[in-house]
């Protein structure tokens, strides 16, 4: 069955607030919701960063005089969760998802409008409500992962907003994924073929497929963890018969995916924005396509390497010991494909540029630590320590974060119509870089030697690193604003970008910047070879 | 090809001529269903674990009485029949043929939520009991909060389907099959629960 749109009746433009307005309104423009999801996201970076702030002050001291124990528990559990919840996942797929994919797939908006701004109109509320529970008898204080008994312990008015917040947010991806595997599979333009797609589609559809396995079996989880803080059952509490190793594999059966919806997006960033900087074609793009593909397929069956101290049976750690030792094979696929696609390329160095390959540089290392966290031995020497905290941070933060602000950089030409200043921008990456490599490369060590994770109070022998720590954490927070000040000013008055300043080739570009309200003039542009730099114009197609 | 007031569908506006799509509404909900069906996973494979590794203590109730729960097994599965059935005849544009069906079918919604409430008053032990109990009210309700929402979804469409040449026509039959399908997929996961939970 095909549906005919007659343009006669679909003209409700005229009913859709213009100017900034429609940034506030319930837009069906897959472009505002995209920037919509984008500030609201950086917005929520920025208190979570506050939060990091605050914790990192507390860390230079080795007594928790900056603030009270239970203070920090709250501060740490909101920082992770708006972190991870507010921040990466919105922004890395909903903000970059929602404004590319309609034109990397020649369409005029995403498959189901109205759900898309629905999924986006979920987060701004219930981020306020995780915030505010702050302010109502105290946040949660069982860590982002909200482990029982500790959830069920803690004080349950923070608890159970956290839950609420986690619910609708989950809610909002879940129709976010939705709306993506159905933009990519079907309103793909005649023509254009599955393996013609730029590869951030490709990456979009494994996590979109991610989202839509897992995240419902957290909601699941949530519910039950819910009964047992406000009707007293006990699925999770043992006193009560329960078993606390259920919530864990429940948990992270969506939260070990979730790393890969927060990575796997980024990656395809990337491979968008390599290609145009160093005017070389994407190196090795069908190993690409299998190597997302492979991560999805094994990044469902490898969450209990987050459990080896939870009493689990010999056969289960080998098992997701070797399953984890297999992600390392696609993921080195790729990043050796982005090495090779740099490789005797004309690379320009501008912001876009070394903010991706201060990515690449960043997730080695925290793939080669989260090999070695794979291995039943030694992850049970740092099991809970800041070895652990050193290495998600060197993917969500090193890898993805540092993509998002690589995206910024690039897109933010055809999105506003004019080009951020460069100065400033390599400016932000330098400092962004060495802070965070200060921050957290320190962290290894400490973890190494026995430092645990999420203690308010440390030993005194770890104070002199941990206040290395808190200086990187602290150019990290000064690093946002030369890019604060960048973007006002460009906004303002920068120089104008022009409908293509990177002389790119992938369809965005193909059209004015900023781009009209559905996407293209006439009919949206055929684009068979996104990646085809280096060839004579006559032989591209 | 349907005609739809497309506003609903898609924001269209300076193109002079119509673009045609095809319909991906019904591939949106079976993605949406199975992510349903994962929440219901998790909650299988959380009752399964407690089944194996919690041994429940001494004295504790767990046998179920199975008459209520066949009787309700058959009513789903009856219901998808004529629920099958509403769909042939709005096909041939019999609506209120297609109208009596929904409403039977609703009617068996109903009386298999009544059976539900019934059997929950009736049995020996409560939410907090044990965790046997616990698991058992939280995914019997959790589907028939399912039921709930499908019963509320046959009367609407039921609704709809009142005129010839109304919302829901033979022309328009989607969101009888949407209905249905959904139906159907409520219909399935009850005959797993009643495997894993009542039979096992």
């Amino acid at each position: 069955m095909t549906i005919s749109i007659d343009p006669q009746k679909t003209n409700n433009e005229s009913l859709q607030p213009k100017g900034w307005l429609r940034y506030f309104s319930f837009s069906l423009d897959h472009k505002v919701i995209g920037i919509q999801y984008l500030v609201c996201g950086f917005l929520f970076y920025l208190i979570g960063g506050t939060l990091a702030s605050a914790i990192r002050i507390e860390l230079a001291s080795p007594m928790s005089d900056f603030m009270p124990r239970d203070v920090y528990n709250q501060v740490l559990t909101l920082h992770g969760t708006i972190m991870i919840f507010l921040w990466i996942v919105p922004v890395v797929n909903g903000a970059f998802g929602n404004y590319l994919i309609p034109f990397y797939v020649g369409a005029r908006d995403m498959a189901f409008p109205r759900l898309n701004a629905v999924a986006f109109w979920l987060i701004p509320p219930s981020g306020l409500m995780l915030v505010a529970s702050y302010f109502v008898e105290g946040a949660a204080q069982a860590g982002w992962t909200a482990y029982p008994p500790l959830s069920i312990t803690t004080p349950q008015s923070g608890q159970i907003i956290w839950i609420l917040s986690v619910l609708l947010l989950g809610g909002s991806s879940i129709f976010g994924g939705i709306n993506f595997i159905a933009t990519i599979i079907k309103l793909r333009r005649p023509g254009l073929k599955l393996m013609q797609l730029p590869m951030y589609c490709w990456a979009m559809l494994g996590t979109s497929l991610l989202v839509v396995l897992s995240t419902p079996v957290l909601a699941g989880t949530l519910i039950l963890l819910s009964f047992d803080i406000i009707a007293n059952t006990g699925f999770f509490n043992p006193v009560l018969g329960g078993n606390v190793v259920v919530y864990q594999h429940l948990f992270w059966f969506y939260s070990h995916p979730a790393v890969y919806i927060m990575v796997l997006p980024a990656f395809g960033l990337v491979s968008e924005i390599l290609p145009v900087h160093a005017r070389k074609p994407l190196f090795g793009y069908t190993t690409m396509v299998f190597s997302i593909m492979g991560i999805v397929v094994l990044g469902l069956v490898v969450w209990a390497h987050h459990m080896f101290t939870s009493g689990t049976p010999p056969w289960m750690r080998l098992f997701f010991t070797i399953a984890t030792a297999f992600i390392a094979v696609p993921t080195g696929i790729k990043f050796f494909n982005w090495v090779a696609t740099l490789w005797g390329g004309k690379i320009s160095i501008n912001s876009a540029m070394l903010f991706s390959c201060g990515f690449i540089i960043n997730f080695v290392f925290g793939g080669i630590t989260g090999v070695a966290l794979a291995q039943v031995p030694f992850d049970i020497h740092v099991h809970d320590t800041y070895f652990v905290v050193a290495h998600f941070h060197y993917i969500v933060y090193g890898g993805t974060v540092f993509i998002i602000f690589s995206s910024i950089y690039h897109w933010f030409p055809k999105v506003i119509g004019k080009m951020l200043n460069e100065k400033l921008g390599v400016l932000h990456f330098i400092i962004t870089f060495i802070g965070f490599n200060l921050c957290f490369a320190p962290q290894h060590w400490l973890g190494l030697n026995g430092m645990p994770r999420r203690v308010a109070e440390y030993d005194p022998q770890f104070q002199f690193v941990n206040q290395i720590s808190s200086l990187g954490a602290l150019l990290m927070a000064i690093s946002t604003i030369p890019f604060l000040i960048n973007v006002f000013l460009s906004v303002k008055n920068g120089k104008d970008a022009g409908d293509n300043p990177w002389n790119a080739l992938t369809p965005e570009w193909l059209t004015s910047s900023p781009p009209p309200v559905e996407n293209w003039e006439g009919e949206a542009p055929l684009v068979e070879e996104p990646y085809g730099y280096g060839k004579e114009i006559s032989e591209r197609k | 090809m349907t005609t739809l007031d497309s506003s609903k569908e898609i924001q269209k506006n300076n193109s002079e001529v119509n673009e045609t799509h095809e319909d991906f509404r019904m591939f949106g909900l079976i993605t949406f269903l199975i992510a349903d069906g994962m929440t219901f996973a998790g909650f299988f494979a959380a009752y399964l674990t407690y089944k194996a590794v919690n041994p429940l203590p001494d004295g504790a109730i767990y046998e179920l009485e199975l008459p209520i729960p066949t009787l309700n097994t058959i009513l789903l599965l009856v219901s998808s029949a004529t629920f099958h059935k509403a769909g042939k005849a709005l096909l041939k544009d019999k609506n209120s043929e297609s109208q009596k069906w929904l409403f039977f079918t609703a009617f068996l919604g109903i009386i298999f939520l009544m059976c539900q409430l019934f059997e929950y008053f009736h049995l020996p032990f409560g939410l907090t009991d044990n965790l046997f109990a616990s698991t058992f009210y939280a995914l019997t309700g959790f589907h028939g909060l399912h039921v709930t929402l499908g019963t509320l979804m046959i009367l609407i469409i039921a609704w709809q389907s009142r005129i010839k040449g109304g919302r829901l026509t033979s022309q328009n039959m989607f969101p009888l099959e949407a209905v249905e399908l959904y139906w159907h997929f409520v219909d399935g996961i009850w005959v797993i629960l009643f495997i894993i939970l009542y039979l096992l």
